[in-house]
């Protein structure tokens, strides 16, 4: 077992670990940061996207012990206090989401997406998104709701 | 899907990793982006006994010009390749690789070193590393070593690295008339097929060219009877265009499967390597005075 | 007929009631579910496609550190029965483990119960199987031969279901047929075209893979099951029936449902044998599956053949349809297996009035994945196999694929109109949806712009299917679960609106769609109104969301429902008014009397009398909450039309899908900004089919697209931005004229783009392109010489 240390969502989360014990796993699992979610085994759908120290990453494709003295944000943690972040605005106002399952990682995705380029054009938005799948939308308001958070941050 | 355990332990420098390493002895295996070994490890198709973490030290990243050349580090992700201006500016093709890798979170978090050493056949950076007639500089219990990028890349996930050796990094000397042009595999954004050229031009006529070739063999090569037949001619689209055309004729041993045959990918090699030529012809074009 | 219900809330883009909790990570998902005491099962899965078990050596799984117990097929047989299904077809015998043979790769053969998830999936991998590996067949051309290898014992050359006649001519029994007015067209005809066509296997993939949850009390005797389902209330059903268990005892909960896509309608072997071994264990038991298994073990979508010819005269007249249908059903019949390819045959009439159709149907078993229901489930097919052949048509004509389809379309004065394939289509006005998609795409536009390409080499094509679906799902007669649906509205004694549906939804946003129904139909802000769902503890009764049937049935037995506690409420009001009932107002949260809304009763003050009725108005029990079943009389048939525009890289073989424009015609909406999602997801599995999916097996049975390294879905930057409209042709069958709309994205969409794709290298003499449209496969069509 080894000792891991990580700040989640502004708080430092410490826990004995197997060495194999993703990430994913750890924070759903021992932190019970059930928001994350895990959608594949091979790093492709991005349903367990985080930010590991403020850059989006699939947290099924990293070890905790990796991600030891980091800092982890989760959906959970992306609301200020009541306030939710405007690309959870979005997704909502624009209906960017059904089943819900690929949100999350979807929401992180575009977080880091949007830190790179605030104003990107759709073809942007859509390349921006190649590590996460949704099978509900069909992304086009996937696609809006990433253009009205945009907007609002403009 | 969950790996086997095993034991893991984090380097604090390059001479820590190796002791690691030699501790271990055929049991340890480096990581540092994981993005290449995790998902064999979940699947279990690769079973390490320990695993050494080097992606927190400090001398395997970042990007350095130096004495005209231009060194990588190998834990540098392949986000800050494609998007670092100095190789923007000097050296567009190895950016221009990184961005087609795998997708924005892999790129947060994948590594230069990870994917060269992992060689998997159908990867992005050796075909750019090969035109770009790159050095892989090695750091074992014996010392240093450089090994060409030519000579690195022999068989199927097989380099010229051993065991207890690491990649410390990649040099190569910049040039701006290079890039890469990739068919992808839609399900995994593998290169089917991938082609990175890099030319020597100097009054209109190619004095040299080098063409690296990734996805089409079981590992990455330079495309030599190409580069022969292209030095000398004029630097034009369709001066490119007929060396490049049949560039996968003379290849024996073409991969094939679900997402290509060997007929396709063959002639792909030829279409991609006149995309790459012309694309690089174009900056030759731009960076002229 | 005109629906009752005011266009206050219903009709208007209102933003979803589930997002709150699913944008900040809220939902509860099956996997999320935590109890004291859960232990974890991993399954041990063949992966010999076909072949007896020799032996299972479990020693070393069950010596391992966590592990509580291991279970071969043959100790389950002991105490489950083999699975269920909801076909009448005969079916051969399906343990949910297998006991002696195993026949696809990916069955279960043993499973481990341990402390944790890791030591589960240690303990599963740690256990040898030694097979007697058989022959396989995957191709089931060949697999109907009977050669190289029988699936099934009693199932001679694996035909699950021998040839089914169906159509013009044939009786109602099947058994009589009368081929006359078949060949009378065929030998009229000036024309025929025929084609063999595969609509291949695909992987349904919903994100959040399946998973169950079980935990047997003992002290009650029950059983409560957490399930990623699309129906609970027909889990609860078979998971009492194969634990001996009344119904009463078993309380199924669907929490959040992360996609289903019809593949989570099946009851699973997974489920029953996690159910089973909580009770005998008595212990919390719980199993999340992974990607890499559901590839394998989750059911599969389409896999049939269709062999089409198309009889007509040379102005474009359809006089006859032969559809010659081979449906490979992989090893097993699940639920509805054998059910699925029979949808093809209802719906082989189409939009159009052909006079003449004999439709064959053979079911073939085959050593792959059971194939069930996906997203259309039949329907699809259908359409994909009579668009491709109607655009054959065209093109062998000469003629514009529009003018072709509206010279054969069934009048809109026709309707209610009977197939020769025995269906009512309820309403339609099909040149209706054709003219507004031409209009939207700008077709003669299109035309210019593409032969303006063409010219400079480029390889463009355009593309046009219309469609029919068979949706709202549906009367009794056409369900083994029964095809109803039921609801209970409650006036709770705050005064707050509660009500329970068995339409359990998982992404289509019932909780909205419902709650703006009842908050018009009581004048209740949204607010006021809560829709509960996916839990048989809770919702009394139920069926549940699949066949695209939701809104039209479980959205009418709400409305029902809520019509009679509407009335009893009314007559609480007119009692405390002083008034009658005929002159109350439901406005704004009170009831009133009209023209004196200032007299009026708040909703929490007539329920506070309702439930305490001091004096009890006679003629009146206390309380107001009401239930009701709604049994539709018929199926609803919405329809659209799809057009496409595409470019093929001459160079390289890949399609660019340019332009997808949709007018989809599903009577009245609720609420179109939900409706618009339902087609946008529905259209990316339609061109996700066309483009790049496609489940692919070696000719041993070995899967090829065990994961989404090799099994590409849909990204983001796949897919154009979708250009949608839609007409109104609301339905006679429920009062709402809903006709519903979660599959109809995938029927247009498949044709209209293999169209387009044959359109644009027709050059090259191609008239037909099976899917998926590989660049490989389009580039020998240009390089047709050289490949």
């Amino acid at each position: 077992m080894a000792q891991v240390s990580i700040t989640v969502n502004g708080k430092q989360r410490t826990g004995d670990v197997e060495p194999r014990l993703l990430l994913v796993h750890f924070l759903r699992e021992q932190l019970d940061l059930t928001g994350t979610h895990v959608g594949c085994d091979t790093s492709q759908c991005g349903a367990c996207t985080v930010l590991v120290d403020g850059r989006s990453a699939k947290s099924c494709t990293i070890f905790a012990v990796q991600a030891d003295g980091s800092e982890v944000t989760t959906i959970e943690g992306l609301a200020d206090g009541d306030n939710l972040h405007p690309l959870q605005d979005g997704f909502w106002e624009e209906h960017g989401l059904q089943c819900g399952y690929c949100t999350p990682g979807m929401i992180l995705s575009a977080v880091t997406l949007l830190e790179d380029n605030p104003s990107p054009s759709e073809e942007q938005i859509r390349e921006g998104l190649d590590g996460n799948f949704c099978r509900c939308t069909g992304y086009q308001h996937i696609v809006n709701a990433v253009q009205n958070a945009a907007a609002g941050r403009a | 899907m969950i790996p086997s355990a095993f034991d893991y332990e984090r380097a604090t420098s390059v001479d820590d990793a190796l002791a690691r390493l030699a501790a271990r002895g055929g049991a340890g295996k480096l990581i540092a982006g994981g993005h290449s070994l995790v998902p064999l490890m979940k699947l279990r198709l690769n079973e390490p006994g320990a695993l050494i973490d080097i992606a927190r030290i400090p001398e395997l990243s970042g990007i350095r010009g130096q004495d005209g050349g231009i060194e990588i580090g190998a834990a540098t992700v392949h986000h800050a390749v494609a998007t670092s201006d100095l190789l923007r500016a000097r050296c567009p093709v190895i950016a221009e690789t990184a961005a087609t890798i795998g997708d924005p979170q892999v790129r947060n978090r994948g590594t230069l070193g990870g994917s060269v050493a992992h060689a998997d056949p159908a990867s992005d950076y050796p075909a750019t590393l090969l035109a770009l007639d790159a050095e892989i500089r090695i750091q074992g219990p014996g010392g240093t070593r450089t090994v060409a990028a030519r000579d690195f890349f022999q068989d199927l996930f097989t380099v010229d690295l051993a065991g207890d050796e690491l990649i410390t990094a990649v040099r190569f000397t910049p040039t701006r008339t290079a890039a890469y042009a990739k068919l992808y595999q839609r399900a995994s954004r593998f290169a089917i097929v991938g082609v990175a050229a890099a030319l020597d031009v100097d009054g209109g006529t190619i004095r040299r060219a080098r063409l690296g070739l990734t996805g089409a063999l079981s590992h990455a090569v330079r495309l030599t009877a190409v580069e022969d037949a292209l030095a000398g001619r004029p630097a034009t689209a369709d001066g490119v265009a007929a060396a490049a055309a049949r560039a996968g004729d003379g290849l024996n041993d073409v991969n094939a499967d679900i997402h290509a045959g060997a007929d396709y990918r063959r002639a792909m090699v030829g279409v991609f390597a006149q995309r790459a030529l012309k694309a690089a012809l174009a900056r030759s074009q731009e960076s002229a005075p | 007929m005109a629906a009752p219900v005011l266009p206050k809330l219903v009709g208007q883009r209102v933003k979803r009631r589930e997002d709150p909790r699913l944008i900040q990570g809220l939902g509860t998902y099956v996997d999320d579910v935590k109890i004291v005491g859960l232990r974890h099962a991993a399954f041990k899965r063949s992966d010999v496609a076909h072949g007896r078990i020799r032996s299972i050596d479990t020693a070393a799984a069950e010596a391992m550190d966590g592990v509580e117990a291991v279970f071969t097929g043959a100790q389950i047989a002991e105490f489950l029965d083999p699975m269920p299904i909801g076909t009448p077809f005969p079916s051969p015998e399906h343990r949910a483990v297998a006991t002696d043979v195993v026949r696809y790769v990916g069955e279960p053969v043993a499973v481990v119960v341990a402390a944790g998830r890791y030591a589960a999936r240690d303990a599963a991998d740690a256990i040898v199987v030694d097979y007697d590996t058989r022959p396989a067949v995957v191709d089931p051309e060949v697999a109907m031969t009977g050669h190289p290898t029988v699936i099934h014992a009693d199932f001679d050359n694996n035909l699950a279901v021998p040839l089914v006649p169906s159509g013009t001519g044939v009786s109602p029994d099947g058994k009589t047929v009368d081929d006359t007015a078949v060949d009378r067209a065929f030998a009229d005809a000036d024309v025929v075209v025929s084609q063999r066509m595969v609509n291949q296997r695909l992987a349904p993939t919903a994100m959040e893979p399946r998973g169950v949850v079980a935990h047997y009390e003992r002290g009650k005797d029950t059983m409560t099951i957490w399930s990623s389902t699309q129906n609970p209330h027909i889990l609860r059903t078979f998971i009492a029936l194969l634990n001996g268990m009344g119904e009463d005892q078993v309380r199924a909960i669907a929490p959040e449902v992360g996609g289903g896509f019809g593949a989570k309608i099946n009851i699973y072997g997974e489920e029953y044998v996690v159910a089973s071994l909580s009770r005998r264990l008595g212990l919390p038991l719980k199993w999340t599956e992974d990607r890499s298994e559901a590839f394998l073990a989750t059911i599969h979508g389409r896999d049939i053949i269709g062999y089409i010819d198309v009889a007509a005269t040379r102005d474009g007249k359809v006089l006859g349809l032969k559809l010659r249908l081979i449906a490979d059903v992989g090893a097993y019949n699940m639920l509805l297996t054998a059910a699925i390819p029979t949808l093809t045959m209802l719906m082989a009439n189409a939009t159009y009035d052909i006079p003449a159709i004999r439709t064959t149907l053979t079911e073939v078993f085959t050593n792959k994945t059971p194939t069930d229901a996906y997203r259309g489930a039949g329907r699809p097919e259908a359409t994909y196999f009579v668009e491709r052949g109607m655009d054959m048509l065209a093109r062998r004509l000469g003629m514009d694929p529009a003018e072709l389809r509206r010279r054969n379309f069934i009048p809109a004065d026709r309707f209610p109109y009977a197939t020769q394939m025995g269906a009512v289509y309820d309403s339609g006005d099909y040149a209706k949806a054709l003219d507004r998609a031409l209009a939207n795409a700008g077709w003669r536009e299109l035309q210019r712009q593409r032969d303006a390409a063409r010219a400079e080499g480029r390889l463009v094509g355009l593309g046009l299917a219309m469609y029919v679906e068979v949706c709202g799902l549906g009367p009794s007669a056409s369900l083994p679960t029964g095809g109803w649906e039921h609801a209970q509205v409650t006036i709770e004694r705050d005064g707050r609106i509660s009500a329970t549906t068995g339409a359990s939804p998982h992404g289509q946003g019932n909780e909205t769609t419902f709650a703006q129904m009842l908050a018009d139909q009581f004048g209740v802000p949204l607010e006021h109104v809560r829709i509960l769902h996916g839990d048989t503890g809770v919702v009394k009764q139920g069926i549940g969301t699949f066949g695209s049937r939701s809104q039209a049935v479980g959205g009418t037995a709400l409305h029902l429902a809520g019509t009679k506690v509407r009335e009893k409420m009314a007559k609480f009001a007119a009692a405390l008014l002083e008034a009658h009932e005929e002159d109350l107002v439901f406005e704004d949260g009170r009831i009133s009397v009209q023209g004196a809304p200032d007299a009026g009763k708040t909703f929490a003050e007539v329920a506070a009398y309702a439930y305490v009725p001091v004096p009890l108005p006679a003629g009146l029990d206390p309380g107001l909450s009401e239930e009701a079943f709604f049994e539709p009389a018929n199926n609803t048939y919405p329809f659209g039309c799809h057009i496409s525009m595409v470019e093929v890289d001459r160079d390289t073989g890949e399609l660019a899908l340019l332009r997808l424009v949709a007018v989809d015609d599903a009577g009245n909406l609720i609420n179109p900004l939900i409706v618009e999602g339902q087609i946008h997801g529905g259209l990316a599995q339609g061109i996700g089919q066309a483009m790049i999916e496609e489940v692919r097996y070696g000719a041993d049975g070995q899967p090829l697209t065990g994961s989404f390294m090799d099994y590409a879905i849909p990204r983001a930057a796949d897919l154009p931005r979708f250009e949608l409209d839609a007409t109104v042709t609301p339905t006679p069958v429920n009062p709402l004229g809903a006709k519903g709309v979660g599959e109809a994205g995938t029927l247009g969409s498949t044709p209209c783009i293999v169209s387009a794709a044959v359109d644009a290298l027709s050059g090259f003499g191609v008239t037909h392109i099976d899917m998926m449209l590989r660049p490989e496969k389009l580039w020998r069509i240009i390089h047709g010489g050289q490949a």
